[in-house]
């Protein structure tokens, strides 16, 4: 199969470019992360990340074809050659398919992912009924791989300013929690033309979202909560 | 070489060493988490099914009862004082989860949801029991990310992508922290701490066909052994039943739990034939031994007819979308099969690591030393897959290794607490410490025409052939044969990146190293080790040899020597569970 691999390195004062590669590999039950790691075999020099190869630790996100994805879940079959792949867009390239995350995990830290709830703990659980569970259900599995943010011209513009797809759902994962109690201090920290409403809804995100997430539903929801306590 | 300097040090961004972090996050010491990969990347995300305690929300329980059956899971090999600590801890370190605001599932009376798991009984040895904590089949993800948020909102100080060398020591045996470098930069960086816990998690990636990330390559392990400290009970190796074929994604337990099953060519549910009243909820150890018995002996599926059948579409469509929605992701993916549609082709794949660094059940890792054979080594600590403290014995039961990460997170957490108010002063890092790593690094510039993918491969096709289901001493020999082979070429190995940056080549070469410490650690205490006993199952020793055998191994590098130590049959304040025969 054919490849077209973005290739930077930074030591080298070159600049980036792209790389062909033939691959002898049968696509048949294969993902695009085997086709990765079959020509780093013959050339160890091409970096990339990856783990759990089963799409839930979030490593491998890179650009495929034009498109952000998980190349552990990739099947090669679904690809048109050559297949094109670069590092994800919008994020600094530190080397090769490898991207500097700190600016999307730094939106995600900024929304504060955790649950709070002041009261005395109980001795045992919480209870939480499980409709309202049900409300966590799409909004509690992102795996931070970052393939929606990245894709979200928004972010591309303002990626300090703006939260982003990921970290909005992130955001909307505690408003939904029957147990948090932090709903108005979340809402504070989003009401801001630009870390809710730099949103177009123009829904990459959920086109990208290798999880099936939405996340663009969840920032609606989170502009509803902030219209209604408006009005 | 640059210093960073904290109380307490934690390599391992996983579930066991992101508890512990948060213990001391929460006090006013400083701690800081090494991890090779950003944390919530570790392989806890993978856990599926569940954390098992004994809080009795769907039926009658009891933590004894939970107790008995890690004792009979383990084959009487787990030591019975922390079995007991961590049964009896097991609820409040699940309800401690849930006020961090891990998303269970829930039933309807609002309580965390449990379904049944292997090996799982009432009344010692009873009826099925419900036990096993469960957010749909994501629990290991919701828990890692929980313990992630945590600590941030506590802000420990985290070193996402560095990778830990070696231990810093003095000659007193006193650790004094790590060496350590940037992935992204390359740059060498020494970290000291009064206080250091190894969370490195397994090894699984030393076997061909595993259910474990790419990144499991017993780092913690080969750290260790490089110190001159020993591995306990490494012969000890689950192969999870159900591994999609040909792949070794895992299907979780929790797919027998909630009523799937086993067929085999004939459409035969065997495990009748192998454990009559457990059935598919018998042992892993069990059930993948009858699962290989199966295809050896022609009954097996597929085309190849090297897998069985994992039927589930009898639950129901609803039932597999609430409780099973992640396996069913990855069967549709990965083995091209809707399981609400059709059956699931499964084989055993390599899974857990029973063994592990030696410990107490504070997490002090302990080693034979002047007084005694198990002397705790000051300043070191190892908790979850990578220590044997031992709870799982010959044998983990499923849903108790997300509990061990917690309880003896936890436990050692709060005991590097008080090491530190009684070690309040850091003792002076000796000029030479860190010589053994500059050293290592070096190697890894030196020319060589051996390639380190080629050696690898090489590494898990034997351990797959000679150290797998089955195993006699013929096979286990020629393994070793090999692995010698191997390290022979290892030595004639090179890198042909040489850049600084995200050098993954130069990772995967000191992967290597630690998964070839691994690999002899395993195959000399196979060969040691003439019974069979839960997962060690040996065709030349059948038979489970309480008389020569009811005891832990110990493996040290130096001369490949083995050691033993006895197993502790009593408990803390509990009756000891004798040792009888198991059955299911």
């Amino acid at each position: 199969m054919k490849f077209c691999l973005y290739r930077y390195r930074p030591e080298s004062g070159e600049k980036p470019f792209m790389q062909e590669v033939e691959l002898d590999i049968d696509p048949a039950g294969k993902m695009l992360l085997d086709a990765l790691i079959a020509i780093k075999a013959q050339d160890e020099t091409l970096s990339l990340r990856r783990s759990c190869r089963e799409g839930v630790c979030g490593s491998d996100a890179v650009n495929v074809n034009g498109k952000n994805r998980l190349a552990c879940i990739t099947p090669l079959s679904e690809l048109t050659e050559p297949i094109e792949v670069r590092p994800l867009p919008g994020l600094p390239v530190i080397r090769d398919l490898v991207v500097d995350m700190e600016p999307f995990y730094r939106q995600y830290r900024s929304v504060k992912p955790w649950l709070v709830n002041d009261d005395p703990e109980p001795e045992v659980e919480r209870l939480q009924s499980p409709q309202d569970r049900a409300l966590l259900d799409g909004a509690y599995e992102c795996i931070l791989c970052a393939c929606c943010t990245t894709a979200c011209p928004s972010f591309w513009w303002n990626p300090e300013k703006f939260v982003g797809p990921a970290g909005l759902l992130q955001a909307y994962r505690f408003i939904a929690d029957s147990r948090d109690e932090a709903t108005p201090a979340r809402l504070d920290n989003l009401e801001d033309p630009y870390r809710l409403y730099r949103c177009r809804g123009i829904m990459n995100c959920v086109d990208a979202c290798p999880k099936g997430l939405n996340p663009t539903a969840a920032i609606g929801r989170i502009k509803a909560l902030l219209v209604k306590r408006r009005v | 070489m640059n210093t960073r300097r904290f109380d307490a040090l934690i390599i391992g961004g996983g579930g066991a060493g992101l508890r512990a972090a948060l213990q001391l996050a929460r006090s006013d010491y400083t701690v800081a988490v090494v991890s090779k990969v950003f944390p919530t990347r570790s392989h806890t995300v993978s856990a599926q099914g569940g954390i098992t305690a004994a809080l009795a929300n769907v039926d009658d329980d009891r933590w004894e009862w939970h107790m008995y059956d890690t004792v009979k899971g383990g084959d009487w090999l787990g030591d019975q004082d922390a079995i007991e600590f961590m049964c009896r801890e097991a609820a409040s370190a699940v309800y401690e989860l849930e006020h961090m605001g891990l998303p269970f599932s829930r039933l309807d009376n609002g309580k965390i949801y449990q379904r049944p798991f292997g090996g799982q009984s009432k009344h010692f040895g009873g009826d099925q029991a419900t036990r096993t904590c469960a957010a749909a089949d994501r629990t290991g993800h919701a828990l890692l990310h929980t313990l992630y948020q945590q600590n941030i909102q506590h802000r420990t100080q985290f070193f996402d992508e560095y990778f830990a060398l070696d231990l810093l020591r003095d000659a007193d045996g006193y650790c004094l922290g790590v060496s350590a470098f940037s992935i992204e930069t390359g740059e060498p960086l020494l970290i000291e701490a009064r206080a250091t816990l190894l969370a490195t998690g397994g090894a699984g990636r030393v076997f061909g066909n595993s259910s474990n990330a790419m990144i499991n390559t017993g780092d913690g392990l080969g750290m260790v052994l490089r110190a001159g400290l020993p591995l306990q009970d490494m012969e000890f190796w689950q192969f999870h039943p159900t591994g999609i074929a040909g792949v070794g994604c895992l299907i979780t337990e929790g797919v027998r739990g909630e009523g799937g099953y086993l067929l085999n060519k004939h459409g035969e549910r065997f495990m009748e034939r192998y454990a009559p009243h457990a059935r598919d909820l018998a042992g892993r150890d069990v059930v993948a031994r009858a699962i290989a018995i199966e295809i050896a002996e022609g009954r097996g599926c597929g085309p190849r007819a090297d897998c069985v059948d994992l039927k589930l579409d009898h639950l129901g469509e609803q039932a597999i979308v609430e409780k099973l929605p992640g396996i069913r992701e990855l069967s549709i993916r990965f083995a091209g099969v809707d399981p609400i549609k059709a059956p699931i082709p499964v084989a055993p794949t390599a899974h857990y690591m029973m063994g592990g660094i030696p410990t107490n059940l504070h997490g002090q890792v302990v080693a034979p030393a002047r007084f005694g054979p198990e002397e705790p080594v000051p300043g070191l600590y190892a908790v979850g897959e990578c220590a044997c403290v031992s709870v799982h014995g010959a044998n983990r039961l499923g849903g108790n290794s997300l509990l061990d990460l917690v309880v003896f997170g936890r436990a050692a957490g709060r005991h590097m607490l008080e090491y530190l108010r009684d070690n309040p002063y850091p003792r002076p890092l000796p000029g030479d410490a860190a010589d053994a790593s500059r050293a290592r690094l070096a190697r890894w510039e030196q020319p060589g025409n051996e390639r380190i993918t080629a050696i690898t491969d090489d590494l898990r096709r034997t351990m797959q052939t000679r150290c797998g289901v089955f195993r006699t001493d013929t096979v286990l020999r020629e393994g070793f044969t090999q692995l010698n082979e191997l390290e022979a070429r290892l030595a004639h190995a090179g890198l042909q990146d040489t850049s600084r940056v995200f050098n993954t080549a130069r990772i995967e070469a000191l992967e290597l190293e630690n998964l070839i410490g691994v690999a002899r650690a395993t195959l000399v205490s196979a060969i040691s080790r003439t019974e069979s006993r839960g997962a060690h199952t040996r065709e030349d020793f059948p038979q489970r040899d309480d008389e020569h055998w009811l005891k832990h191994t110990l493996y040290s590098r130096e001369g490949d020597q083995v050691d033993a130590k006895p197993v502790r049959l009593k408990p803390l304040t509990v009756e000891s569970i004798r040792p009888k025969e198991r059955v299911y």
